[in-house]
């Protein structure tokens, strides 16, 4: 395992629509667990995606254990080539980017959605997620298309009016 | 007012709001050899104001006389203090009120007493008054980190009976 950089704006390998992952190997593995590391080095760090440490490749790793306050979650997801199946519903709701420091923002996402992806082994799965883990499967999936959370912000301002949940 | 040159000040600027201010003072500012940091412009009650941070290297008093020569007919109010520009420091917030009630005298000083004894740090307020002249209606959201847990500000806003208040955290994705 390794702990690798992360990428951060304006590095033009953050703009890099990733390719999906066909091998499912030890070079794979490897990969992965590289990736948890370097998720879980940052604080309160709940996804990463592998472009953001420069391997554009179609996998992100989402991980709800670790919000400040706890949240309906999954526990920890490895989602290689995910699709996106289902959403529904819509929320402002703020993010950050370990690729973008000192620097949150408001995103309006889905609040319900369904995923399909393969897991490690390449063995497909299919997962619900709502609210919160919805959001934070939405940036990095975000990542594997070149977007960035900075690419969808609304206005601060904009998010003070109140809403339904 | 501050004789010190290349640091970090805090441009104020009020006035009528008409179209073009911003341009012009961020031209003018620019000729100057001013670097901008962070900023916030919005209309209230139908003025134009404006707080921007800028590093420069002229002397502040240099620097007003010089915006209020090159905007005399902008007829714009100018002010300049030197601030210490902690960039890159940003506090997340994490918790969101909103009130709402029929405008009266000193709203505000009781909601914010009220969530700064329970343990409140505002990093965010605005305001507006919404409704007719005849029936106002005060609307205000305030952002700010819930030092003492959002537990203690909720049991502490349960005092206050004649306004409107909703309280949510903000809980924020890092990916």
């Amino acid at each position: 395992m390794a702990l690798h950089k992360i990428l951060r704006y304006p590095d033009a390998r953050l703009k890099i629509i990733s390719e999906p992952v066909i091998n499912f190997d030890q070079q794979l593995r490897v990969l992965l667990a590289d990736l948890v590391e370097t998720m879980d080095a940052a604080p309160y760090g709940v996804g990463i995606a592998a472009p953001q440490i420069g391997f554009q490749q179609r996998i992100i790793i989402v991980d709800c254990t670790k919000t400040r306050r706890p949240v309906p979650n999954h526990g920890r997801l490895i989602l290689v080539n995910p699709e996106l199946i289902t959403w529904d519903g819509m929320a402002l709701g703020r993010e950050g980017c370990m690729s973008i420091p000192d620097y949150t923002g408001n995103v309006i996402r889905a609040v319900h959605i369904e995923l399909h992806a393969l897991n490690e082994s390449g063995e497909k799965n299919s997962y619900q997620f709502e609210n919160f883990e919805a959001r934070a499967v939405q940036h990095e999936l975000d990542h594997l298309e070149g977007i960035l959370f900075i690419d969808r912000l609304v206005s601060r301002r904009t998010d003070l009016f109140q809403r339904k949940s | 007012m501050c004789e010190e040159i290349n640091q970090w000040y805090m441009l104020t600027v009020i006035g009528k709001d008409q179209p073009g201010i911003v341009a012009h003072l961020s031209t003018l500012l620019y000729k100057q050899g001013c670097h901008l940091g962070e900023a916030s412009m919005i209309r209230l009650g139908g003025n134009f104001t404006i707080m921007l941070m800028i590093r420069c290297g002229i002397k502040d008093h240099d620097l007003i006389a010089y915006l209020a020569e090159q905007s005399r007919q902008l007829e714009l109010h100018i002010h300049c203090d030197l601030i210490n520009g902690l960039l890159h420091h940003h506090r997340e917030p994490d918790v969101r009120i909103s009130v709402h009630s029929a405008d009266r005298m000193g709203i505000v000083a009781h909601v914010t007493s009220v969530l700064a004894t329970a343990g409140l740090d505002i990093l965010n307020l605005e305001s507006d008054i919404a409704g007719t002249e005849l029936a106002p209606i005060y609307i205000m959201h305030i952002e700010g980190c819930a030092t003492q847990g959002i537990s203690a500000l909720r049991t502490a806003l349960n005092e206050i009976n004649d306004m409107s208040i909703s309280i949510e955290s903000i809980q924020t994705v890092f990916g």
